[in-house]
């Protein structure tokens, strides 16, 4: 047995990133930039962090870890956001 | 890859629509990246972290189920003899279950010797990562897996337990409650639970779209109905005194709320439901007449 004092388990920090979750997405978030007012409601209630702000002040959907949950389409005011059925 | 900017990596295995993952996400969004988490174990602790892999990109640590206040408490005192404390803020976030019941004694004994640190509850009112046993945190007719509604029983028998006020009596110079259906109100205590000094709690109600059985799209909505109908009191104390309210301008009945999940059903149909009903009901007006809401 080693004298030395085995420290536990230790990881990458934000390493999950490697598990794309999209794939357990049953209905898609749509979003349609027209309607629109960046108020930043659906950013900031991802619990996935995939609602990502562009340039100009509007949003776009990282699908690589959408896992389709809805509160973003749910919780915006100007209906901005339309969930589909995935189809693969 | 991934183009977020968060604090909370993206890629975690909370189920969709998780408050957990809302609640770190708000947390060390609040608190920026020079803090260290500890956390027990929980939903939290094993979505966020499947080994070989973690989701936080802050230092984080987890021990044990009953000793996340205690690693808090030594992580300070490890700062402070290595004169490295500066403005490093310490956040233990536990579940309920590893709150209110398993961890208390840890987390007494960590607000008694009086530790810089802040304590997060993230509580979703039961044991879910195992599988929704009742916790001291679940609140009076919910049924559980351990307190199942049926022909004897209407579920759970016991209110909440009221561990803010536990917290407060522990001479804590700040305590809030808040929700993570207030992602603004909650990001304002937490980041100022952590610039006090001493031992600071902070307890956040989360809804659990798996436990409390409803879409994972409403996590945010079912926070708002519990607010809304005063059966989660937002507020700060400080110093022993109630600082701020959050104060509600259209208080709705119980049964928006209630009707709402599956968890509280089975009182629209037994026998003697309604005055189940009503009893919640009593809960909240106290609440709202308690805390002048």
């Amino acid at each position: 047995m080693s004298s030395k004092l085995c420290i536990g388990g230790i990881v990458e920090p934000g390493s999950t990133v490697i598990n794309k979750t999209g794939s357990w997405r049953t209905f898609k978030p749509i979003y349609q930039k027209e309607k629109c007012i960046k108020c930043g409601i659906c950013e900031l209630s991802c619990p996935e962090n995939c609602i990502i702000k562009t340039e100009d002040g509007y949003y776009e959907i990282d699908y690589d870890y959408c896992k389709g949950c809805g509160i973003c389409s749910n919780e915006c005011p100007r209906e901005t956001i339309e969930m589909v059925l995935e189809e693969k | 890859m991934n183009k977020t900017t968060e604090l909370f990596a993206p890629g975690h295995r909370g189920c969709a629509g998780c408050c957990d993952a809302l609640a770190a996400k708000f947390m060390l969004k609040a608190v920026g990246e020079n803090c260290i988490v500890v956390t027990p174990t929980g939903c939290l602790e094993v979505f966020s972290t499947p080994f070989p892999e973690s989701a936080w990109n802050v230092p984080w640590i987890h021990s044990l189920f009953e000793n996340a206040a205690a690693v808090a408490s030594g992580v300070e005192a490890a700062l402070k003899a290595l004169g490295r404390k500066n403005d490093t803020k310490i956040m233990a976030i536990g579940g309920d279950g590893a709150t209110i019941d398993i961890g208390i004694r840890g987390l007494s004994g960590a607000f008694e010797r009086g530790h810089d640190f802040t304590y997060v509850c993230v509580d979703n009112e039961a044991y879910m990562n195992t599988g929704v046993q009742r916790s001291g945190g679940t609140p009076f007719a919910a049924t559980t897996t351990t307190t199942p509604a049926g022909k004897a029983s209407f579920g759970n028998l016991r209110p909440k337990k009221n561990m803010p006020q536990i917290m407060l009596a522990h001479g804590s110079p700040y305590v809030a409650t808040t929700s993570v259906a207030y992602p603004k109100d909650m990001m304002r205590k937490v980041k100022k639970a952590t610039e006090v000094t001493g031992p600071t709690y902070v307890h956040v109600h989360a809804p659990c779209t798996t436990g409390w059985g409803f879409d994972g799209s409403k996590t945010i909505e079912l926070g708002r109905l519990a607010v809304e109908t005063a059966l989660w009191p937002m507020m700060d104390i400080e110093n022993g005194d109630i600082t701020g309210v959050h104060k509600i301008r259209n208080k709705r009945p119980v049964e928006e709320y209630l009707k709402a999940q599956k968890r509280f059903k089975h009182l629209f149909s037994i026998p003697g439901g309604a005055d189940i009903i009503k009893k919640i009901q009593e809960l909240a007006d106290w609440n709202a007449d308690q805390y002048d809401l």
